[in-house]
């Protein structure tokens, strides 16, 4: 298998796209064919925890490989470098908006953060546009896309993403504004770069369906045990808890259910992958939208391992800025959404 | 030869140190291979994507961890400008 993908990586991608197309649709009489041949008694809570985790599960890990296949090799055509490139020299409002963008398509992953920190400061990047990309690259991230278009249709993964962004630029330009310079610790500034970066080399198309490969192998390959048991306890919520049990607790009506929520998600961390079938399953109970949405932002978004991290470049102040900003804002776009819909 | 291994040690940084060791050993290649994990020295070689490649001070690498044969490719190339 690995020896075909380095050898035709494009005739794989010919062969296993009728593949995945004829899987996907067969997922249904699938799920029900289990689900019968299982004799479980029908309609009763178990069968339908069951047939929720034999459907979710083999649809989830499907929409997956593709979308981080498709990103992987997105991913290719940018670099942390290339975005440095892209931001230098820009004013505060359009470096915002831009970062906030590159931040979704960037490779990134929270052990880089600090070097992609120092590299942005060491070329003038302003630190409010930096903060941008750093609420960005991991709130927006393709595994939370896909699930929520998977689970909710494109209209909600759609919001979570254009919400996403609007947090991202509005943190990093209020941070910018807050003149927060000398929070930073001083050794960042005395970084010198010795050597000179490699240059970068163009890959061909057949190196970039190779990344897609790689992309799978290692995202997917880290993240389905938590798939599972995300959506085993979303299938258990499905199936046992009843309805509109959280309307009460999570609904539009407890006012204070948006902080609260934004509260328990910010040291909580999970991946988008475990959260999603969870939040499915709140939802379906009576949660409301705004306040299931601002605790998947706040848990996904703003992590404590990441926090720690950055701690190594800035000072505490500037860490509870950058928390309560950004956790501010989630507040905000929860109540927003609680009021709309 | 001294190669470095740049990351904070996050587990691609350990793939990369594995392969390295792995790449070396194929091609019978003595080498000192050391691991870098503090920040201040991953930056001055002037990349923002870890892991990254150092073959005697020279970035051969970064933000991604490459195959073992890839890695011999780097290896080999690096000595035959020597």
């Amino acid at each position: 298998m690995n020896k075909l993908l380095e050898r035709h990586p494009i005739g794989t991608v010919i062969t296993f796209l009728p593949l995945w197309i004829f899987l996907y649709f067969a997922l249904q009489p699938f799920a029900d064919a289990i689900v019968s041949l299982s004799g479980l008694p029908p309609s009763e809570q178990i069968t339908e925890a069951v047939r929720f985790f034999v459907f979710e599960t083999p649809k989830v890990l499907l929409l997956l490989t593709i979308v981080v296949f498709a990103v992987g090799i997105v991913r290719t055509y940018f670099s942390p470098e290339r975005t440095r490139k892209i931001l230098g020299g820009k004013s505060l409002f359009v470096g915002n908006v831009l970062a906030s963008m590159l931040g979704i398509v960037t490779p990134f992953c929270s052990c880089s953060a600090i070097p992609l920190f120092i590299g942005f400061v060491e070329t003038g990047i302003p630190l409010g546009v930096t903060f941008s990309f750093l609420v960005a690259a991991p709130m927006i991230n393709e595994i939370a896309v896909v699930l929520l278009f998977g689970l909710f249709g494109w209209q909600t993964a759609l919001l979570y993403v254009s919400t996403g962004l609007l947090i991202a630029i509005t943190s990093g330009y209020v941070i910018g504004r807050l003149k927060v310079e000398r929070f930073v610790e001083n050794w960042v500034f005395e970084v010198h770069t010795t050597t000179s970066a490699l240059e970068e080399t163009v890959p061909s198309f057949r190196d970039r369906i190779q990344s897609g490969f790689e992309a799978v192998k290692d995202i997917v390959g880290r993240v389905w045990p938590y798939i599972l048991i995300g959506i085993a306890v979303g299938a258990g919520i499905h199936g046992y808890v009843p309805e509109n049990f959280m309307a009460s607790l999570m609904g539009k009506s407890a006012w204070w259910s948006v902080p609260v929520a934004v509260l328990i998600g910010v040291p909580l961390y999970s991946n988008a992958a475990g959260i999603i079938p969870i939040v499915h399953a709140l939802l379906e109970k009576g949660a409301s939208l705004g306040t299931t949405l601002a605790f998947m932002m706040a848990v996904i978004g703003l992590s404590l391992p990441e926090t720690i991290i950055l701690r190594k470049v800035l000072k505490m102040p500037l860490i509870f800025i950058f928390v309560g900003v950004v956790a501010t804002g989630i507040i905000i776009v929860g109540y927003v959404f609680n009021f709309v819909y | 030869m001294n190669i470095k291994v740049l990351g904070p040690g996050c587990m691609n940084c350990k793939t990369l140190e594995k392969r390295t060791i792995e790449a070396l050993q194929q091609l019978n290649m003595n080498a000192d291979v050391e691991k870098v994990e503090d920040y201040q020295r991953i930056a001055s070689y002037g990349i923002m994507h870890t892991p990254g490649l150092v073959i005697d001070e020279k970035v051969a690498l970064s933000g991604s961890v490459p195959t073992v044969d890839k890695i011999k490719e780097l290896l080999l190339a690096h000595r035959s400008a020597q």
